[in-house]
């Protein structure tokens, strides 16, 4: 009896609870890798305060709801009124745009070129989202482990070549499994390949991915994973789209060189501890340049929220300089914001060496080739990516050789393409 | 009990154990290595600390390094075992390092600073269970809400997968009609496209019935099982058909035949369905993903893969999560296979 | 207790049912017996599939489907546009005929130990032993495991440094990089998903053996039949409904696995353990941009196999029922 009465006592409550939507709720939908939405969230506590009658519900969700769930949501008008997002591009017909809203030469001033990455094309001059989590790839290096072979750490301007020598020097002295390792990811590798000279995209701007530059890459990498320079297991080891990471191996000290990006550093602060000393260097150079990758996600608010005023004076409030400086912070993340760069950050809550890596990855944004910065904002690179990651796996697993690998690579670009209308 | 156990395991040769049944034994002592021991081990890393589980090799046992408290430091000191050198043999708390040297002080002569190399030490390290990864899953969220849609998910949608399932099940077995054939391949065919496929085209349909962003949205759509029709279609014709014809003669009606003896001579196969329809809704993720949005239904299932990020997935609060999700279906099981074994056999049915 | 909380409901239904009955008769009562599930069914799971089946036929990224163009059957001519269907090189969608060879190979191993498995457990669990309660939670338990947990554990074990390598190591052989050999990624896949849905099958067969009557055992007994004896011809023809079940169950479930598998090796190394629902499941949902109308095609591609494999194991066991 007290069980059925529960029952209707609950879906009555239901119904009550789903009607009275309150007037002015906004909905956040939110992923994180660490504490990103918590961070926001006390932020958004005091933008509450400010704003009477606001409430501002943080719906925090795996980041497969933000990948796979969130388009089809889009799509049917069922989403949320902001989200944190990283496909940047290819969402960009359902956001909001914020220009009417804010002070957009404040918003120009700070970000510059990254507001393009949430743009629909050249044309579009929108303000749609802030970059909420600037990332950078570049290398993790085991100092301890040089130390101990007596290998002298290659410099700034040292090439891709210069860095695997020391490091299968090192590896060999030491006895250490893995000289080198990449994350498995097409992200990843793109600042390796503009460093040998990929282009990515024709003259005219439409996407070709494969070129001699990128070719040559290919090639060196699919070496290198043959003769042991690099951790076989990363690439070797799986398939698909399937992100494989090799930070478990760079804690255990297995691993000399390893090449992913500024958001781990918080896992190496942490999970490292006192077992070894690291460091962040420099991204190695190839004949064309010396890049990294930039990547990242941001906070947007969609079209069909009922409050577009609220929702663009929220991400206004989080764009401010202060509360900027303190998300990046909390969050340990490098800034997108030009004045917080120039003024410098402080991350409080970091052992000084999570604060010393973050700032030299924070260094490495000069060197991020023009190439790279069109590539992230490019609206069907994770289209790119996917294919990069799928078809080199193959070749290094010997399922073909790395020409026929790059020719599947065109043709299922030219797939994409073609039913993405482009 | 078990009639087919009883047979097979009456003991031969009186008092001793048959071959038969140390092979039986030792079959489950296999199971338990196999089938159990990974759940225990999973029960153990879910106390382990997020560093810990980086560790290679991984450990059974949740270990930590024994820290000490001295005068003069702010922080509590780590222990280090001394393995080498003039200190060999004694333990040391380490003060800091710098590169290859290690600055230690011994417990009882906290001033007394002294230079070892870092090779020549070892954590003294003592199990620890990190119950804080349980403690945050209840500071961070609402857990008892989850809790909450969960269940009531999981009972209401049980509910009605029993009724519907066995209604159309009793139909299928039990009667004779033009059309049967096509229906029992409908419902076989609906199993032929895996759920993850149409789940963009269910999502549409349901939006249609403004279902989206409710409980009844996670329930209803998945309520009449393919699965449990089949199952329990099975089952019910091996329920011979004269128990049926004398009721009928007893002016019973259909339905009563129905509830009264078709459903308790199928104890075994409902229990099994009621297990397996409360495991799906309870561990369904899916669906729930994309039905749901608003936090205030999310259902524990969801809130677990919330620790799921895109470059990293914080493990130690997930298997908390899963282990305490964990919990309550075990205990369902616990209680409901004990119908399992009460089928026709034991109410003497024929 | 439960019971009497049902009981009045179940009363109340028995009116109306008594008249529906009195003006239909019997027979047709068995349509109003299915309605609810068929309702049910019509709108959430036929409705779904008929809408899946449009999706094949259309093309572009959209994801509503009266904004996407009409194609014909150029998703399926492109699926199946191959020189030589054993070689998945000469196909121009290598990575789909990949994943076909893969799940072909995937069934004959998982399906033949997933039954087998799980009817011995079955027999010995409905043995009487001790602790029975136990035993079956334990057989159970992994079922309750979701997809990401199971692979997570698998990989404890089995990775480079895992449990497996320093068992090996510690009785003086020398460890392998499993997952990096493409056959033992494979025997592992197949293994991972076994340990992982073999309860389920376990549970269903459990009940099965508690409709076998048992005084057909005790005449065997009488007999003294040998057990190999009294199952091959008592158990085993008896329990046919519920194998039925298993192995149409298992079959389906079979050629559909994904979850469990892709966690653990991601389909790699390079496409050794890709099985079809993911490549549907990245070409239409992981992807970018998401190619809905190719991955409903190769689904429905997947059903047609599901449809010709299933009729041919009902017809075998219906005949060897029979003969």
């Amino acid at each position: 009896m007290t069980l059925k009465q529960g029952i209707f006592g609950m879906a009555a409550g239901l119904l009550v609870a789903g009607s009275a939507a309150m007037a002015q709720e906004i909905r956040f939908m939110c992923y994180s890798d660490g504490n990103e939405c918590e961070a926001a969230g006390e932020i958004i506590d005091r933008f509450e305060a400010e704003n009477e009658g606001v409430t501002v519900v943080i719906d925090k969700v795996p980041y497969k709801a933000i990948l796979e769930n969130l388009p089809v949501q889009l799509a049917a008008g069922t989403g949320p009124d902001m989200a944190k997002v990283t496909d940047l591009g290819g969402l960009s017909q359902y956001y909001l745009d914020l220009a009417p809203h804010v002070d957009t030469a404040y918003w120009e001033e700070s970000f510059g070129p990254i507001l393009n990455w949430y743009r629909s094309g050249p044309e579009d001059s929108g303000v749609y989202g802030l970059h909420s989590q600037l990332t950078i790839t570049g290398p993790y290096i085991n100092t301890t482990l040089f130390e101990q072979a007596g290998v002298e750490v290659p410099g700034e301007d040292a090439t891709w070549d210069d860095w695997a020598e020391a490091a299968r020097a090192v590896a060999e002295a030491t006895e250490t499994p893995f000289a080198m390792a990449i994350d498995r990811s097409g992200h990843r590798i793109a600042g390796p390949a503009i460093s040998y000279g990929a282009q990515l995209f024709a003259e005219d701007g439409t996407p070709i991915l494969v070129d001699e530059g990128f070719q040559t890459f290919a090639q060196k990498f699919v070496d290198w994973n043959a003769d042991g320079t690099m951790a076989r297991d990363v690439w070797g080891a799986t398939g698909g789209t399937t992100y494989q990471d090799a930070a478990q191996e760079f804690i255990n000290g297995e691993l000399v060189f390893y090449y992913s990006g500024s958001w781990n550093v918080q896992r190496m602060d942490s999970s490292i501890g006192d077992a070894f000393d690291w460091a962040v260097v420099s991204s190695p150079c190839g004949p064309a340049a010396c890049s990294g990758m930039p990547g990242g996600a941001g906070i947007v608010g969609f079209k069909d929220t009922e409050h577009p005023e609220i929702v663009a004076k929220l991400i206004d409030f989080l764009a401010q300089k202060d509360n900027y400086a303190e998300l990046a912070g909390k969050s340990l993340n490098i800034p997108a914001h030009g004045v917080v760069i120039t003024e410098g950050m402080t991350y409080e809550s970091a052992s000084p060496a999570a604060g010393a890596a973050l700032n030299a990855y924070a260094s490495q944004l000069p060197k991020v080739s023009p190439i790279a910065f069109a590539y992230q904002g490019y609206k069907l690179n994770r289209a790119m990516f996917n294919i990069s990651a799928t078809r080199i796996t193959q070749a290094i697993v010997g399922e073909l050789t790395v020409e026929e690998a790059m020719e599947r690579a065109k043709e299922d670009l030219a797939q994409a393409l073609d039913e993405a209308g482009e | 009990m078990g009639s087919a156990g009883r047979f097979l395991t009456r003991t031969r040769g009186r008092g001793r154990l048959h071959w038969t049944d140390w092979l039986t034994y030792g079959y489950l002592v296999l199971g338990i290595f196999l089938m159990f021991g990974p759940v225990i081990w999973l029960v153990f890393s879910s106390f382990k600390t997020d560093a810990e589980l980086d560790r290679f090799p991984p450990r059974f046992l949740p270990y930590a390094q024994q820290t000490v408290s001295l005068d003069g430091y702010d922080k509590p000191l780590p222990l280090f075992r001394v393995t080498g050198g003039d200190l060999e043999g004694e333990v040391v708390a380490q003060v800091r390092r710098i590169g290859l040297t290690a600055q230690v002080v011994r417990p009882d002569a906290p001033g007394e600073v002294i230079k070892i190399a870092r090779g020549e030490r070892v954590p003294v390290e003592r199990v620890r269970l990190a119950t804080e990864n349980y403690r945050d899953l209840f500071e961070r969220f609402d857990f008892m809400r989850y809790f909450w849609n969960s269940t009531f998910i999981t009972l209401v949608a049980t509910a009605i997968t029993l009724l519907v399932n066995s209604m159309a099940a009793f139909a299928l077995s039990k009667y004779q009609f033009r059309g049967r054939a096509v229906v029992m391949a409908l419902v076989i065919g609906v199993l032929m496209v895996p759920q993850s496929v149409v789940l963009v085209p269910l999502f549409m349909v349901t939006r249609e019935f403004g279902m989206l962003d409710s409980l009844w949205g996670v329930i209803i759509p998945g309520a009449a099982t393919p699965t449990g029709v089949f199952l329990l279609r099975q089952y019910m014709l091996t329920i011979p058909d004269e128990i049926l014809d004398a009721a009928r003669m007893d002016k019973a009606s259909e339905w009563k035949i129905f509830w009264r003896i078709i459903l308790p001579l199928s104890a075994p196969a409902i229990a099994v369905l009621a297990i397996l329809s409360i495991m799906w809704r309870w561990n369904d993720f899916l669906w729930p993903l994309i039905a749901l949005s608003r936090s205030e239904n999310y259902t524990l299932q969801l809130a677990l893969n919330s620790f799921q990020g895109e470059m990293h997935t914080q493990w130690s609060s997930l298997l908390a999560m899963t282990v305490l999700t964990l919990l309550p279906v075990a205990l369902v099981f616990a209680f409901l296979q004990k119908y399992i074994a009460t089928g026709i056999a034991s109410t003497g049915g024929k | 207790m439960l019971l009497r909380l049902i009981s009045p409901l179940m009363n109340l239904i028995d009116l109306p049912m008594q008249f529906l009955q009195r003006r239909f008769g019997i027979t047709r009562l068995a349509w109003v017996f299915l309605l609810p599930n068929l309702l049910l069914f019509g709108t959430f799971a036929f409705l779904p599939i008929l809408l899946n089946f449009a999706y094949a036929f259309t093309g572009t990224d959209k994801i509503l489907l009266m904004e996407r163009s009409f194609v014909g059957t150029e998703n399926f001519v492109q699926l199946l546009d191959c020189d030589n269907y054993l070689d998945p090189n000469t196909c121009v969608r290598d990575l789909f005929w990949r994943s076909v060879h893969n799940t072909a190979w995937f069934i004959v191993l998982q399906v033949g130990f997933m039954v087998g498995l799980s009817l011995l457990t079955a027999l010995v669990l409905n043995r009487k032993i001790r602790a029975r309660g136990f035993f079956r939670a334990v057989f159970f338990f992994p079922v309750l495991l979701s997809p990401v947990v199971v692979a997570l554990i698998w990989k404890w074990v089995l990775q480079r440094n895992g449990i497996l390598n320093a068992g090996l190591e510690a009785v003086g052989l020398e460890s392998v990089v499993w997952m990096l050999d493409r056959h033992w990624a494979f025997f592992w896949s197949v293994f991972l998903s076994v340990w992982a849905h073999m309860g389920f099958y376990t549970l269903i067969l459990l009940a099965g053996l508690q409709a076998i009557p048992r005084d057909v055992y005790e005449a065997a007994v009488m007999d003294a039949a040998n057990p190999w004896r009294t199952f091959r011809r008592i158990t085993l023809p008896l329990l046919m409904p519920t194998m039925l079940v298993v192995l149409v169950l298992a079959l389906i479930k079979g050629v559909q696995t994904f979850d469990e598998v892709y966690a653990f090796s991601g389909g790699g190394p390079g496409s050794a353990t890709t099985l079809i629902i993911q490549y549907i499941y990245e070409t239409g949902f992981a992807g970018a941009p998401r190619l809905f109308g190719p991955a409903a095609a190769a689904s429905l591609l997947l059903a047609l196999l599901l449809v010709v494999l299933t009729g041919v194991q009902l017809w075998i066991t219906r005949r060897s029922s029979n003969g």
